[in-house]
């Protein structure tokens, strides 16, 4: 082994404010056969920032995430991942890049350490292997072999892997699928960690709990477009819809809830029996999204 | 293509890690990965060894005239077997695997350069074929009278041909990978055509056994030419006689092992998949 210096750096952090764009894409397009499984797609992604990327299965999500990753050619367009060009991916930008894919089983034989270690060779500038370890909470795990892993451990792995080459850029794809609730919380911490270190996140998910828990910014993917795009809190007019008050013997939707709850107030002369103001949920919204019209 | 909004190039980028250096770390991850595996270790390295001693202790006698036991001759040919089996199924299984597993998808998700994972394939099946040679050597000598070479220039023979042969058929095997549709299937699509290969490459049957039309089949592929070459070894001269052509043709052996190793590169760098079928 070349003797490396195997220091956790953060990259070009002097540098952060000139390079504000980690993706950029436009009219982005490809087409299986007949297919137009993306469609014109265009895409901003800032540096630092949590991006979800929501979508239903067949909408053109992975296909557009495979073509950043460099994984796949694209028909037409213009992507520009870290300043490159994914079509002609190198070395170098591979080792700024992160990646954890959706299912992997592979390594079963090898320790959590031997891997991690094994992986770490690969990059000019790792992490430590021992910090990415505690990083991912398996330190206890350490010695054991990747096959007696539970399911979440192994997730664990995967971002242990996909973190190890000390990435500006990670791209996660639907990390938690298959996870208990518990799992899935301590998943987000650690995902909640990362962000804070100041590296950009490409997530892909069907939870749209998700989504909320973790990214700045969501886009959905239909047919093969962005169809929707910002602030998960706001998206699709999520805000500024009508808010539905329910209670015991009613429900209006109304553009003044306030107003309606201070009514109801006095009317029952306190307390509103199973009071209860609700927006759209980000649920609620992604369908109509996804299901609407061309 | 000229709205360039994005403003990057790297500060000074550190030196990537060599390819040299990170196919010997393939090469160490993937031996130990393999010992650990102890289904593949059992699969790969006790087939030519339980033909052996099956073969050495029903055909006890002599081949006519010759002063060479059968015994002899089949060490000689599972010698071949057994190289191949490190090379071409070890790694044509796998492969396949590794596609399956998502090994592959990963790997071409990082900066590892792609030759290093080739590097690191061919070398632990080095380090398998060695390990198995030495084992049925081994076992020739102690059960079966096997006269190990005692000039020089009969070890250079026995390097050159397993070099070759194993070169070839590790090329021949990471192509190979590529045909199965699935790794379940892989041990099934790899290892028929392989056990087909060693009845007609004369391991187990003589060569004055089989009809012409097997003979030529088996004459285009490496097999025959590694235990010819091998027999040349642990048979010597008085062997020769027991050969087709009455020799053992070396230089011919020697220009089609070779054929392979160009013809397998060739396939493998224009065949070779990194992605599984699934993948689309």
């Amino acid at each position: 082994m070349v003797d490396r210096a195997m220091v956790p750096c953060r990259p070009c952090a002097e540098d952060a404010g000139r390079m504000t764009t980690a993706i950029h894409v436009r009219g982005l397009a490809k087409r299986y056969g007949q297919t137009r499984a993306v469609d014109g797609l265009d895409l901003d992604i800032r540096r630092g920032e949590v991006f979800a990327i929501l979508g239903p299965n067949g909408a053109g999500k992975s296909t557009t995430v495979e073509i950043l990753e460099g994984y796949r050619k694209r028909d037409a367009g213009e992507v520009s991942v870290l300043g490159v060009d994914p079509g002609r991916a190198t070395r170098q930008w591979r080792a700024r890049l992160g990646i954890v894919l959706q299912t992997a089983n592979d390594a079963a034989e090898l320790t959590v350490r031997e891997t991690v270690r094994h992986f770490a060779g690969y990059y000019p500038r790792p992490r430590d292997p021992d910090e990415v370890i505690e990083k991912v909470g398996l330190t206890e795990k350490a010695g054991t072999r990747i096959r007696k892993l539970s399911g979440g451990q192994r997730r664990r792995v995967d971002v242990a892997l996909g973190v190890i080459g000390n990435p500006e850029l990670l791209f996660l794809d639907e990390p938690t699928t298959g996870f208990d609730p518990e799992a899935r919380r301590q998943f987000w911490d650690l995902i909640k960690g990362l962000a804070a270190d100041g590296t950009t996140i490409v997530l892909t998910t069907h939870y749209l709990d998700e989504a909320e828990a973790l990214a700045q910014r969501v886009a959905v993917i239909a047919r093969g477009r962005i169809v929707a795009e910002g602030d998960p809190a706001t998206l699709g007019g999520r805000a500024s819809a009508r808010a539905k008050v329910t209670w015991a013997d009613g429900v209006v939707e109304t553009d003044t809830p306030t107003r309606t709850v201070l009514e109801l107030s006095r009317r029952y002369d306190g307390e509103v029996p199973g009071l209860a103001v609700t927006r759209p949920t980000l649920e609620d919204i992604y369908l109509t999204l996804i299901e609407a019209p061309k | 293509m000229t709205t360039q909004t994005t403003v990057t190039p790297p500060l000074a980028a550190p030196a990537l890690p060599s390819v040299l250096a990170l196919g010997l770390s393939r090469a160490a991850v993937e031996t130990r990965m393999f010992f650990r595996e102890k289904d593949a270790v059992i699969f790969t390295f006790s087939f030519p060894i339980i033909l052996l001693v099956l073969f050495g202790s029903i055909f006890a006698g002599e081949l006519e005239g010759t002063g060479i036991t059968v015994s002899q001759l089949y060490t000689a040919g599972l010698i071949g077997a057994g190289v191949m089996g490190a090379a071409f199924q070890h790694l044509g299984i796998g492969i396949s695997v590794d596609r399956e597993d998502g090994t592959l998808k990963r790997l071409a998700g990082t900066p590892m350069p792609r030759s290093a994972y080739f590097i690191g394939k061919l070398l632990s099946s080095l380090v398998v074929a060695v390990l198995e040679v030495v084992v049925l050597l081994a076992i020739g000598v102690l059960l079966y009278d096997l006269d190990l070479p005692d000039q020089a220039s009969s070890w250079l023979t026995m390097a050159w041909v397993l070099t070759l042969g194993l070169a070839g058929a590790a090329l021949l095997g990471i192509a190979v990978s590529s045909v199965p549709r699935s790794a379940k299937s892989a041990p099934a699509v790899i290892t028929m055509p392989f056990v087909v290969l060693q009845f007609i490459s004369g391991v187990f049957i003589p060569f004055t056994e089989l009809p012409d039309w097997l003979i030529n089949i088996s004459s285009f592929f490496p097999l025959k030419w590694m235990c010819q070459g091998l027999r040349s070894v642990f048979l010597g001269d008085a062997g020769a006689a027991l050969e087709l052509t009455g020799s053992y043709e070396l230089g011919k052996v020697a220009l089609v092992l070779t054929a392979w190793v160009v013809g397998g590169l060739v396939l493998c760098l224009t065949t070779f998949r990194w992605k599984g079928r699934r993948d689309g």
